[in-house]
């Protein structure tokens, strides 16, 4: 894993996005109440970084790539890329700046229109933006096959004829087709087999490398986060509860919940055991999201201040953000004194 | 594809064309598209084919069907044959104007619908509204304010029927605009309408061309409906319907006028519905992939 470029200018700047959906019930459809699938998130991502969003599933991780990409509306915030705020931005604006943003989605096969042909679905966003046409667009689709590792007499072909992972390569041909600056990657490889997931990973790393893209990578599989995020925000029912440098958060996870999600995921070799954390009970309702810390239902450590005061993301390290109450500047980090008896 | 070489290859023997195969398959349509031929051929050569359809005879009225006159003669004389024969260009010229027309402005407004909620809400409910009202009754109001003409008929049968066309569009476009590839589009920088031109569009065909075949049926009912009715096609038209109409009285006496322009009326709808049935079946892939 390179590291990124230590100084390097900030592509996306996301402050305190919001989305919350409202529930319709009844004849009149009235808003009988939200869900906060995204509540208060704010991150930021350089110039040929990788940030991961990682989180069960209906934490709000795929909500806030939507929401970056303005995909969905969002219901509060601001999403600045390339210090522009797309959010204030006008439809024939918006479309304008959707240059820079592209995006590659979880499913390889919904995702592609399976009444197009290959070179015409990587070629959509090129003519879209009149970028090139004639000879000059067949050459540069057949770069981008090439680019992406398909071969470029495959543009013929429809999506029905290629593998899921030739499909997820198609997808990315896509999103690079306009020489974006960001991609939004919502959970690129979880639909792939696991020995397709490592190739499309590291294509993605080369053509971060090539291009200095910035990836905001949405994933649930820590292995793959641990692969390939630079810095990574662990989302908790619509939440940044923890956001630190790949080492650092693997190293010393510093929140209650990122202890406990690190210590679930399966260790690589047979026969050995560690001590584990099992939380109690299920994630809670994101339409009725428990009051102060999200986390208090199900934390070892929940004290009652936990109930009613939201903790703030705050940064207890270099680069190292956390949102607990007992995690304040300047450690102590040791274990905390669990209070579940 | 087919490239003549001189090596001698052996070959397998190929399972038929393409076509053939395909209508081997569907049954429904070859008998279907066989009658309507029929139909559309002695619409196109009824000049030929028949007499003047509007000639009075006074001396033959009311004659039995015969080797002069094949399906009798009317009160006035005039040759029942010859009425149905052109008849059937009336017909086929509404069935056909209708489905163009109704599945046209559905296409159009059932794609807006889907894809823009505001237009939706407003378009909807006026299509709720239309369809509370009995197409015929609709029809009748429209026909009656205007001063009646084979194009005013085609108008107000077509207006009854949109409402169906965009619903139907509208469903198929709600399921496709939430496909990961619209948003993918959009997220391309793809504009609305070139989204719902080259991405949604292509989905509606072939639900709209079996729906298509359904407002034909139906229009050719409605048209010979209303002229029956006195409220359709006038009465110097011979259409079925006017022709039924006109032969009503004399049912008693001589039921050979309402007889056969009734059993083209028939034959004719339900040709219409094997092909639309036909072609329901082989357009859904549920279906076709069975086979």
């Amino acid at each position: 894993m390179s590291a990124a470029p230590a100084v390097a200018e900030t592509v996306l700047r996301v402050r305190d996005l919001k989305k919350h959906f409202p529930i319709h019930r009844g004849v009149l459809s009235r808003v009988v109440g939200h869900v906060f699938a995204v509540d208060g998130v704010s991150f930021e991502i350089r110039r040929g970084e990788t940030l991961c969003l990682v989180g069960e599933s209906g934490c709000g991780k795929s909500t806030v790539a939507k929401t970056v990409m303005r995909l969905q509306e969002p219901t509060a915030g601001s999403v600045e890329l390339n210090g522009t705020d797309i959010t204030k931005l006008d439809q024939a604006e918006l479309r304008s700046h959707r240059r820079q943003m592209q995006i590659v989605f979880q499913d390889p096969y919904s995702s592609l229109n399976p009444r197009m042909s290959a070179g015409a679905i990587v070629s959509e966003p090129l003519t879209n933006y009149e970028l090139a046409s004639g000879a000059e667009l067949e050459q540069r689709i057949a770069q981008l096959f090439e680019r992406v590792g398909l071969r470029a007499d495959a543009m013929a072909k429809y999506p029905h004829e290629f593998s899921g992972g030739q499909r997820q390569r198609l997808g990315i041909a896509r999103a690079l087709a306009v020489n974006p600056r960001l991609i939004v990657a919502d959970e690129p490889v979880s639909a792939l087999d696991v020995s397709v997931q490592a190739q499309v990973l590291n294509l993605l790393v080369d053509l971060q490398e090539e291009f200095q893209l910035a990836y905001l990578f949405v994933s649930h599989d820590l292995a793959v986060v641990e692969h390939i995020g630079h810095r990574i925000a662990v989302m908790y029912l619509g939440r940044i509860v923890e956001l630190a440098d790949n080492a650092d958060l693997f190293g010393t996870p510093l929140h209650p919940y990122t202890e406990a999600l690190l210590e679930a995921a399966p260790l690589p070799e047979p026969g050995l055991k560690r001590e584990r954390i099992i939380l109690q009970g299920d994630v809670p309702s994101p339409m009725a999201p428990p009051p102060g810390c999200h986390f208090h239902t199900r934390c070892l450590y929940a004290q009652a201040r936990c109930k009613a005061e939201v903790p703030a993301l705050e940064e207890v390290a270099p680069d190292h953000w956390v949102a607990c109450h007992f995690r304040t500047k300047g450690g102590p980090f040791g274990p905390l004194t669990r209070t579940d008896g | 594809m087919a490239v003549t070489t001189e090596v001698a290859v052996p070959v397998a023997p190929r399972a038929k064309s393409g076509l053939a195969f395909w209508l081997g398959r569907n049954p429904t349509i070859v008998i279907g598209v066989a009658i309507l031929a029929v139909l559309v051929a002695s619409a196109f050569l009824a000049p030929w084919l028949a007499e003047d359809p509007l000639a009075f005879e006074p001396t033959n009225r009311l004659k039995r069907p015969s080797a002069e006159f094949w399906f009798g003669t009317d009160q006035f004389g005039r040759d029942v044959y010859s009425r149905v024969i052109y008849g059937t260009r009336i017909s086929l010229a509404v069935g056909v104007s209708v489905a163009v027309l109704a599945t046209a402005l559905g296409l159009v407004l059932g794609i807006v619908c889907g894809y823009y909620k505001r237009v939706d809400a407003i378009v909807m409910r006026v299509m709720d509204g239309m369809m509370a009202i009995p197409s015929i009754l609709l029809a009748i109001a429209l026909i009656t304010l205007m001063k009646a003409s084979l194009t005013i008929v085609i108008i107000a049968i077509t207006i009854p029927e949109i409402p169906r066309v965009v619903r139907l569009v509208r469903s198929v476009v709600l399921t496709v605009r939430a496909q990961p590839y619209i948003e993918a589009a959009i997220a391309s920088g793809t504009r609305n309408l070139i989204i719902m031109v080259r991405h949604i569009l292509p989905n509606t065909v072939a639900p709209l061309i079996v729906q298509g075949t359904y407002v034909c049926a139906s229009a050719i009912l409605t048209e010979a409906g209303l002229s029956f009715l006195g409220a359709g096609t006038p009465p110097e038209i011979p259409s079925w319907g006017n022709v039924i109409s006109l032969g009503r009285s004399f049912f008693q006496i001589s039921p050979w006028i309402i007889f056969f322009p009734g059993v083209l009326l028939a034959i004719t709808v339900l040709a219409i519905n094997l092909v639309g049935d036909g072609l329901r079946d082989s357009l859904d892939p549920r279906i076709a992939r069975r086979m």
